[in-house]
């Protein structure tokens, strides 16, 4: 059994519903408490064919509507709010005609229309003493762009758009284009901060295509690496909320700690970001016993020196003080835009697709986090908790006497007309990987889907009622990848 | 109390820096390649059908790190071993021919200092980072190159927030055609004398994005840069030696 969330179901086997009955099913599923995990579309000839997957219990449902494009349907938005990323998403890629959706705005500006996008239909408040501030798309510091635009009154934000789109390539088109198992390179920089979850997305997703069994250390390896890389990115991140806070302690002892972290994945698999750590079939992955040595020291470093800083951290009055209560996303709200990931448990949902645990998660459980607040301090605090949790975990791991080298075995083609997806729990969130082969086993479709794509709106709604000033704490502190929108 | 808890983050944290940014050497990196001397077997293609980015050239076999991901699919496809990826980090150019790496070629890089750069900016030179298209990886470790660990300010060298104040514009990513008006936009805002350092292999050539649908990648038709710091993303001692080497820093 995979330990990652995977389905595999042949294309002919996907029951594909008449529009209104789509539309039926998707709201009685909401009725039952089924989460959407995604919803995408794709062309067929004259025909746009939409898949949702739904995530039932331990595993996946996929459900299939054709619409006739330059009909389209009626949104599903206004009852389900979480669906607006997907039915805007789909309206830009595929002219899908979506009536009555009450914000139908661009989400990356893709192919033709990226010559519109200044022309981004901004929301307006009016009001006589209503001001606006645009921030971007390049911002301040050395980080990706996207634009911002506050309206205000005073210092006060009554709304914040998110405009993104700047850092689109084209990378669903480009996955199209090349060797499907070969995709490696191209799927670790999709969000590159992401690399190892975005790279076993890509890669249980090809091995459930050709139906490929995997070694339980090959897997054990790539969580290693999935585990340093949500260390180091948690690290990053407090380190980057310290210094937006003026906390400088924070800001240079978590910085460094992160390093000890990437450095530790660079002596396994001799990248610091986890490239290469996951190969479709295998791993990068290499532990010896002088390595397994060094990455004991460097996890008891890391939860010696951690301990001190994050003592001094949530113990500083200055730094409660200036988090506490700002940027509170509620657990209502977060269930209703479909928040995934860490910005989800720190509303106190306990939603973390390495739960329920299944293959070597059932072995070696992870401990799954939740802080109740979803405010800027439970954020802070979650990532604290999960640094802490991922450690154990590596220690128990890595107690046991291991050795890897990097080795995979040689995938056969892709068989035809198959759907595979695969679900991570990458340091954000769920990183969604569907690949999906037509009659000739070439791929037809690829949809990658990072966190941030659910995740954005979230963080503009928490920043709704606060000051201008908190925007930098806010942003920081959900830590969404710009790219990894923009794909 | 918080003064004694700072104390101990004081005392835990002791010097971090790496003394020797110059002669450092990370253990375990995929970094600048090198290649065996001889011939390759005839007909043999293996390597260049491997490489995502199309980096390798034949007879003789050559490297262009300016594409180059060091992925490492060339040294596991190469029936006869001859691609090695070293951890030597050093390996920035200040043109693009210096990028291809060649059996023979020296096992470092050296760039020689620019004497008009170096006597402007040895001593003081700020940088301006923008992303148009990267992963935020390469942004990742250009900020690490102002941690307590790389430490570039002992240079005198800094990231600024405005291009007004800026030397040199970083820029990192494919360059999207989204990002066009924007970083000609910071390009012009910045004072002359001014330079462009490029930074990763998607900025120097496109890399895994050269060609795609998003890019457009005519700035830097415009702008020749001055330096290029090849990786994916690149380390943070690349990104600094290749500037100490082009200001002449010892």
């Amino acid at each position: 059994m995979t330990s990652v969330l995977v389905h595999r179901e042949a294309a002919a086997e996907i029951e594909v519903l008449e529009i209104s009955t789509w539309r039926a099913t998707l709201l009685e599923r909401a009725r039952a408490g089924l989460r959407p995990v995604t919803l995408y579309g794709r062309r067929d000839g004259d025909r746009v064919i939409l898949t949702v997957v739904h995530q039932a219990g331990a595993g996946l449902v996929v459900s299939r509507t054709a619409i006739d494009p330059a009909h389209g349907y009626h949104e599903l938005t206004s009852s389900l709010p979480m669906l607006h990323c997907f039915e805007r998403e789909i309206h830009e890629q595929l002219a899908v005609r979506i009536s009555g959706h009450p914000w139908l705005k661009p989400v990356r500006f893709e192919g033709l229309d990226q010559a519109a996008m200044a022309s981004y239909p901004f929301y307006r408040v009016e009001g006589k003493e209503v001001h606006e501030v645009a921030v971007g798309p390049i911002h301040a510091g050395v980080i990706e762009p996207g634009s911002f635009r506050f309206m205000c009154f005073g210092e006060h934000v009554l709304h914040l758009e998110i405009h993104l789109g700047y850092q689109h390539r084209g990378v669903e088109r480009r996955l199209l284009e090349r060797e499907p198992r070969a995709l490696a390179p191209w799927v670790e920089t999709l969000a590159g901060d992401t690399s190892v979850a975005h790279g076993w997305a890509y890669a249980a997703a090809i091995e459930a295509l050709v139906g490929h069994d995997l070694d339980p250390e090959i897997e054990l390896a790539r969580a290693v690496a999935l585990e340093l890389e949500r260390i180091a990115m948690h690290l990053s991140g407090l380190s980057g909320l310290s210094a937006d806070l003026g906390f400088l302690p924070g800001a240079s002892t978590y910085g460094r700690l992160r390093t000890t972290a990437i450095n530790t994945s660079m002596r396994l698999c001799g990248s610091r970001f986890g490239r290469g750590a996951v190969r479709p079939g295998g791993s990068g992955m290499r532990l010896d016993a002088e390595l397994a040595a060094l990455v004991g020291d460097n996890v008891r470093l890391l939860r010696h020196d951690g301990a001190i800083i994050d003592d001094c951290f949530l113990s500083a009055r200055s730094v409660h003080h200036r988090l506490a209560g700002v940027g509170v996303l509620s657990p209502e709200m977060a269930s209703e835009l479909g928040v995934v990931g860490m910005a989800a448990r720190s509303t106190g949902v306990a939603l973390d697709a390495r739960a329920p645990a299944r293959g070597l998660y059932a072995r070696h459980p992870v401990q799954v986090c939740t802080e109740p607040g979803g405010d800027c301090w439970a954020r802070a605090r979650l990532r604290i908790a999960e640094i802490e949790a991922s450690l154990t975990w590596l220690e128990q791991v890595i107690a046991e006497p291991r050795a890897w080298t990097p080795r995979r075995s040689a995938l056969p083609s892709l068989p035809p007309s198959q759907l595979a997806i695969a679900v991570v729990e990458g340091w954000r969130g769920e990183v969604v990987h569907c690949l999906e082969t037509g009659p000739d086993g070439a791929l037809v479709h690829y949809k990658a889907q990072d966190p941030s794509l659910r995740n954005w709106m979230a963080l503009a709604i928490a920043v709704r009622g606060n000051d201008i000033s908190d925007f930098p704490i806010c942003n920081k502190s959900f830590d969404l990848s710009y790219c990894g929108n923009d794909l | 109390m918080t003064i004694f808890n700072s104390l101990r983050v004081r005392m835990s944290q002791g010097k971090q820096f790496i003394a020797d940014v110059r002669s450092a050497v990370p253990a375990g990196f995929r970094g600048r390649p090198h290649i065996a001397d001889g011939a390759c077997a005839a007909g043999c293609d293996a390597c260049v059908a491997s490489c995502p980015t199309g980096a390798i050239g034949l007879a003789p076999l050559s490297i262009d790190l300016g594409r180059c991901t060091f992925c490492g699919e060339c040294v596991l496809a190469c029936p006869e071993a001859k691609i090695a990826l070293t951890p030597e980090p050093r390996m920035g150019g200040a043109d693009r021919a210096a990028l291809v790496v060649t059996a023979g070629a020296q096992e470092r890089t050296q760039i020689r200092a620019n004497d008009g750069l170096a006597r402007l900016f040895k001593r003081s030179l700020k940088l301006r980072q923008v992303s148009a298209g990267g992963c935020n990886a390469c942004e990742l470790e250009l900020n690490a190159t102002a941690n307590v660990n790389f430490d570039l300010q002992r240079y005198g060298i800094e990231w600024v927030a405005s291009p007004r104040h800026a030397d040199a514009l970083v820029l990192s990513g494919a360059l999207t055609r989204t990002m066009t008006d924007a970083v000609h936009l910071a390009w012009d805002a910045m004072p002359e004398p001014r330079f462009v350092v490029v930074v990763g292999a998607c900025a120097i050539s496109g890399g895994l994005y050269d060609g795609a649908r998003g890019v457009e990648r005519g700035f830097l038709d415009e702008v020749i840069p001055a330096l290029y710091v090849p990786g994916c993303p690149p380390h943070p001692l690349t990104f600094v030696n290749a500037i100490l080497d082009l200001l002449g820093v010892a």
